[in-house]
């Protein structure tokens, strides 16, 4: 049964590829649905946390024994109260400083007490002594020799020799194949340019917020808003150094991640204070908070050169992306590196990416981490290639783009993909022809997210009435509960209203990766269909015991269980509801499970259209139509699909025209809020069409890829190549902003 | 910190007056709670005014309207005969913040938190709105708009004083007004520029009167002279627009920050001047 | 520690409450009523999720004092739907799929609510301009704005 043969292009699905209404969709429009900071616990304490002011400074001593005086503060903590000895130091630290703050926003110190004016007045009884240290934002500058260096441990990885000095590069990342120089030789034209792209938030609306509750043996429990719960167990334990069986976390509902909640910053917190006070401590960051101390993207700078011939063959590309990651490594240097040239097949091919470290806030996954910053000079360089040799950047892209069988640029062979599906509709779709207004332009871009797979553990419970308990262990940040749900009645024969999925809680499951890498549908997809299937087995089981013939003698079909064929004998077929309401008498409870490292994630691949109307006096972009094609593999739950390459786009228009982080000569963040951190607001978006393209993913029962991700690579450079047609000038750096796009077009004159 | 909701001017004024420590004025609380929210201000008091009925009102008066200092830009907008006279004030402040916002933000809040960037202000000096100000003791006097804010955060009222409303005056006929900012994002934006403009014309088109006004490219809100110069005694033509423009980059002194650069800020003066000039000579019948 | 005395009618509900003085009506709603349905996602009136009715103006309730609700009616989230009978808004935004983390939503639906009863027809700009104080990272505002138009429609015609 479970190796049914996969053949996705030639399934036919009865819910599956249906948009019923959300499981968790009456709790979310009537103000039920708890989120991160809506839980509450008896005798709770409010958590805050102290945060350093400066850039980088050496921390001589802390003082925290006026604040521990004050009337109502019931615990005070510091780095000594965490596990110095943990696995992983560089969380260990970017929760709470250690010798030195790193960046604006480092927490320091952190109080519980009994009330916010408590607490907060406790925090100002906190005495820093802090020695204020040179510091480093700018990924060039921290790139230059004499650059102040964060830490003396960090050797360049990835170049030999080793360097003998510390320096602010953690990393060097090169990927490609072929003879570059070789190919550059051959090309009739090459374009060669640099681009900057500024550090963007992926600005969830909800803030970080924990209830912590940890009993005085260390046992207890977490509730959070996080993409990962088992990520938070683990990680809780590890740096408070317990064991993991003690701590139960459940993920609260979460509003939004984007990537920015795979990671702890006050969870552990949280848990510190709790145990230290004996109570539970609810810990919330404030959006100021949120933008200073949780986990923006990497800033990057970098250089493109691409050459073709004038029939549009390229016949050499080189990438070199220097990403600013924060105060510890682990920007995503190369996952940036292997997808910037991931797009098209080429014979020779160098891609080198570096990991920086800066006195920013550690920068955290945003939505294919690494991939929209290389897209966007990519196919801005890619786009003015194909004006230089007077062909349609989308047949260019066509003629270059990646196909099943062909080498990609990081390395393995492509498997079925729907780049040029995605090409072809983009040619096809009325927004490529319709015609554009004065100061209008239109700019195309493709884009890849490789998707993942990883650990996943799934668990079907049969309810005796029939219908079908669903527990999986990823939260679902985008309606992901009704995908499963779909997926589960598929598979069963059922109606999607049978299914009821939660997200269980840490105890309650084997481990779960976090959500992300738009692995989702796919793996707890996969999941799930493998739990519905063993369920199936025995659901069979138990109809063979009805019947008292052979297991084997039994299929399942519709919802039903029938006799294999007539030599199985004559009965009529039971349903799903039938065999569960003679459970007790069969053998007891009925569930499935299924627990996987999910293999067989399939990268997708996207094409934007965009128009965008600049005002020349002004430099203000306005986009003014968007169009959204991605191949999905199958889309499981339609409108969801659409809802994410909106949301992408979205985004992506953000990043691209005003978002950015704004630090000071002083080393400050100047924008930590809504007001000056622009996210888009109703009034800026146009309706966002989308086309789903669906090019099945071998790997998955269904087709299923991920969708969550490549919706937000392509925008950055698709604008700035719409811009850049409406301009008449090139930009090269994001965002574009008024007074950026303005000096273009007054420099171009 | 205590909270006072008085019902009546007087009272109010007695409290602030009466306070040894820090006070400060509730309207629509827009900034105000922004402010103690981010321990920017940790007043010892608060006095809100919406307990006041008489600030609640708009009034005819002299042929323009007296529009009390706790008015909405929700209310205001939604009263004919101010928004049909002053249409650019009207506008400039509906432009505060969001819908929501909008519910409680009051122009006189706008003037007294002495943002240079402030949407309301360019447009009510454009105007020749003036304040009346209740001090202690039943003094009471009148004040040009434009004194009201010194710097940024500082106001020239006294110890003790609060504005209870601000006044238009009767608007000369074949006049018009039109404010416009210059913001990245189409809505929710502070002013990188904003520009107010008021002129009249006579029965031939020709400009007999002006002010242009510029917010957030200075300290304080500027009134341009040479800019209107450029109107008077013209059709407020191409020609003039470009000399208004160019008055008006000129007369800018901002500053490098977050929201723009000095140069750029210089070069949309004009732009927003312009615009604006042409919408005023729209409404004025030009 | 000054607390004041309120009494006010929140969801038709008459209610009393102690606060301090410096805790916004949004504290209360959320840590004194139970009221969680109103969402702090900024605190300073730039994202809308904590969106109330305040005597029939919509408003933030981050930026009002718990103290001047005194007499006042407020309207939340949680009064919008009649019983077990969902608002049309609040069916209509699961139809159409216009919600994601959901968030947003409660400020949202409120803010909607707002529109439709002072403009039952609006046009896809006022839409927009009137949600421009509502923040939404999901859905790019596309299917909110559909299911807003919708709504308008459905309760025009009926």
């Amino acid at each position: 049964m479970l190796d049914k043969p996969n053949k996705p292009e030639k399934q036919k699905f009865n819910v599956v590829g249906t948009s019923p209404l959300r499981p968790d969709g009456v709790d979310k429009v009537t103000g039920r649905a708890r989120f991160g900071a809506d839980m509450v616990a008896p005798g709770m304490l409010v958590g805050k946390i102290l945060r350093s002011p400066h850039a980088h400074a050496r921390i001589r001593s802390i003082d925290v024994s006026k604040a521990e005086a004050l009337s109502g503060v019931k615990a005070v903590v510091t780095k000594d109260d965490f596990n110095a000895d943990a696995e992983d130091q560089d969380v260990l630290y970017n929760i709470m400083a250690r010798e030195k703050a790193l960046y604006d926003g480092h927490a320091v110190a952190a109080v519980a007490a009994i009330s916010q004016s408590v607490a907060r007045r406790a925090l100002a009884l906190i005495e820093v002594d802090y020695e204020v240290l040179p510091h480093v934002t700018d990924v060039d500058e921290a790139m230059k020799p004499d650059a102040p260096v964060l830490h003396d441990h960090i050797f360049t990885e990835g170049v030999e020799p080793k360097p003998t000095k510390p320096s602010n590069i953690a990393q060097r990342y090169e990927f490609g194949h072929g003879d570059v120089e070789e190919g550059f030789s051959e090309a009739d034209v090459i374009v060669e340019r640099n681009f900057k792209t500024a550090a963007t938030h992926q600005g969830y609306i909800e803030p970080h917020a924990c209830l912590a509750n940890i009993a005085n043996d260390g046992s207890g429990e977490l509730w959070c808003c996080t993409q990962g719960h088992y990520m938070v167990r683990n990680t809780c334990a590890s740096l408070l150094g317990i064991d993991v069986s003690r701590l139960r976390v459940t993920a609260s509902e979460i509003g939004g991640g984007f990537g920015g909640k795979t990671t702890v910053f006050i969870e552990p917190v949280a848990a510190a204070l709790s145990r230290k006070a004996g109570r539970p401590v609810k810990v919330v960051m404030s959006r100021n908070e949120v933008f200073r101390a949780s986990g923006p993207t990497s800033s990057t700078s970098s250089r493109i050169k691409i050459g073709a011939k004038k029939d549009g063959t390229i016949t050499a590309a080189e990438s070199e992306l220097n990403y600013q990651g924060g105060a510890f490594a682990g920007a995503p240097a190369d996952l940036g590196a292997m997808c910037s040239f991931a797009c098209y097949v080429l014979k020779n091919v160098r891609t080198i990416g570096y990991d920086v470290v800066t006195n920013r806030p550690k920068q955290a996954a945003y939505r294919a981490p690494g991939a929209p910053m290389a897209a966007f000079s990519v196919e801005s360089v890619v786009e003015e290639l194909a004006g230089k040799i007077g062909m349609d950047p989308i047949e260019f892209r066509i003629k270059n783009a990646a196909r099943e069988g062909e080498k990609s640029s990081y390395g393995p062979k492509f498997r079925q993909v729907g780049l040029v599906e995605t090409l072809e509709e983009a040619k096809a779709h009325p927004h490529y022809s319709a015609p554009l207004g004065p100061n209008q332009g239109r700019g195309v871009s493709c884009g890849f997210w490789f998707n993942f797979g990883g650990q996943t553990s799934t668990s079907l419970s049969i309810n005796i009435d029939g219908t079908v308990a669903l527990a999986v262990g990823t939260p679902d940040i985008g309606g992901s509960r009704a995908s499963m749900c779909l997926m589960a009645a598929e598979e069963l024969g059922i109606g999607y209203e049978q299914v009821r999925a939660i997200i269980a809680d840490t105890s309650s499951l084997g481990y779960n990766d976090v959500t992300d890498g738009s692995r989702v549908t796919f793996a707890s997809g996969k999941a799930t269909i493998m739990a519905a299937r063993d369920s199936i087995g025995k659901l069979c089981e138990r109809a063979a015991k009805m019947w008292d013939i052979s297991p084997d003698a039994v299929v399942w079909e519709e919802g039903h269980a029938k006799p294999a064929g007539a030599n199985a004998g004559e009965f009529e077929p039971l349903s799903l509801a039938e065999i569960a309401a003679s459970a007790e008498s069969t053998g007891g409870p009925i569930a499935g499970h299924h627990e996987v490292n999910a293999s067989g994630a399939g990268t997708s691949f996207a094409t934007h259209i965009v128009d965008s109307e600049v005002d020349p006096e002004t430099g203000r972009v306005q986009v003014t139509r968007y169009t959204v094609i991605q191949d999905a593999g199958k889309a499981v739950h339609p409108a969801y699909v659409e809802g994410q390459f909106q949301g992408g786009a979205a985004q992506g228009i953000g990043w691209a025209i005003n978002e950015e982080y704004i630090y000071g000569e002083d080393g400050r963040l100047q924008n930590a809020g809504f007001l000056d951190y622009r996210i888009p607001v109703a009034s800026d978006l146009p309706m966002i069409d989308t086309k789903i393209v669906e090019v099945p993913n071998l790997g998955h029962p269904y087709g299923v890829r991920g969708v969550g991700e490549t919706s937000i690579v392509p925008p950055l450079a698709a604008i700035a190549n719409s811009v850049s047609a409406a301009a008449g000038v090139r930009l090269t750096e994001l965002p574009m902003s008024p007074p950026r796009v303005l000096k273009a077009i007054d420099e171009n004159k | 910190m205590r909270y006072e909701a008085p019902e009546s001017v007087t009272a109010a004024v007695a409290l602030l007056a009466g306070e040894a420590g820090t006070a400060r004025v509730l309207a629509g609380g827009t900034d105000l709670l922004v402010q103690l929210r981010a321990g920017f201000v940790e007043p010892d008091l608060i006095v809100d005014l919406k307990r006041i009925e008489a600030l609640h009102e708009i009034v005819e008066e002299d042929g323009g309207y007296r529009i009390g200092a706790v008015v909405s830009g929700a209310e205001l907008e939604e009263h004919a005969g101010v928004s049909a006279m002053w249409p650019g004030v009207v506008e400039a402040v509906n432009l505060i913040g969001s819908t929501q916002v909008q519910g409680r933000a009051t122009m006189v809040g706008n003037l007294c938190n002495a943002s240079p960037a402030a949407d309301a202000v360019p447009a009510m000096v454009a105007a020749s709105a003036t304040v009346r100000i209740s001090g202690p003791n039943g003094r009471r006097r009148d004040a040009d708009v434009g004194d009201i804010a010194t710097g940024p955060g500082k106001t020239s009222l006294e110890n003790g004083e609060i504005v209870e409303s601000v006044f238009l005056p009767a608007k000369p006929k074949h006049s018009g007004d039109a404010y416009l900012r210059f913001i990245p994002r189409t809505e929710m934006d502070i002013a990188v520029v904003g520009a107010g403009v008021s002129l009249t014309l006579d029965d031939d088109g020709i400009c007999t009167d002006a002010r242009v006004t510029l917010g957030a490219v200075a300290v304080k809100v500027l009134l341009v002279e040479e800019a209107a110069a450029a109107l008077i005694g013209t059709k407020v033509d191409a020609a003039a627009l470009e000399k208004l423009a160019a008055a008006a980059s000129a007369a800018a002194k901002p500053i490098d920050d977050k929201r723009g650069t000095k140069e750029f800020r210089k070069k949309i003066s004009g732009v927003m001047a312009r615009r604006a000039a042409q919408i005023a000579l729209k409404r004025a019948g030009g | 520690m000054h607390q004041v005395h309120v009494s006010t009618k929140i969801n038709g509900d008459e209610i009393e409450y102690l606060c301090e003085t410096d805790e916004t009506l949004l504290d209360v709603l959320r840590d004194k009523l139970g009221l969680t349905g109103a969402k702090e996602g900024c605190g300073s009136g730039d994202c809308g999720a904590c969106s109330v009715m305040l005597d029939g103006r919509l408003v933030c309730s981050c930026l009002v004092l718990g103290a001047e609700a005194q007499d006042r009616e407020v309207e939340t989230i949680e009064g919008m739907a009649d019983g077990e009978n969902l608002h049309p808004l609040q069916s209509k935004f699961l139809e159409h799929a216009a919600l994601q983390c959901g968030i947003c939503t409660p400020g949202v639906l409120i803010a909607t609510k707002a529109l439709l009863e002072k403009n039952p027809d609006p046009t896809e700009t006022e839409v927009r301009y009137w949600l421009a104080g509502n923040l939404c990272r999901c859905t790019g505002y596309d299917k909110i704005i559909r299911a807003v138009m919708d709504t308008a429609a459905d309760m025009r015609g009926a």
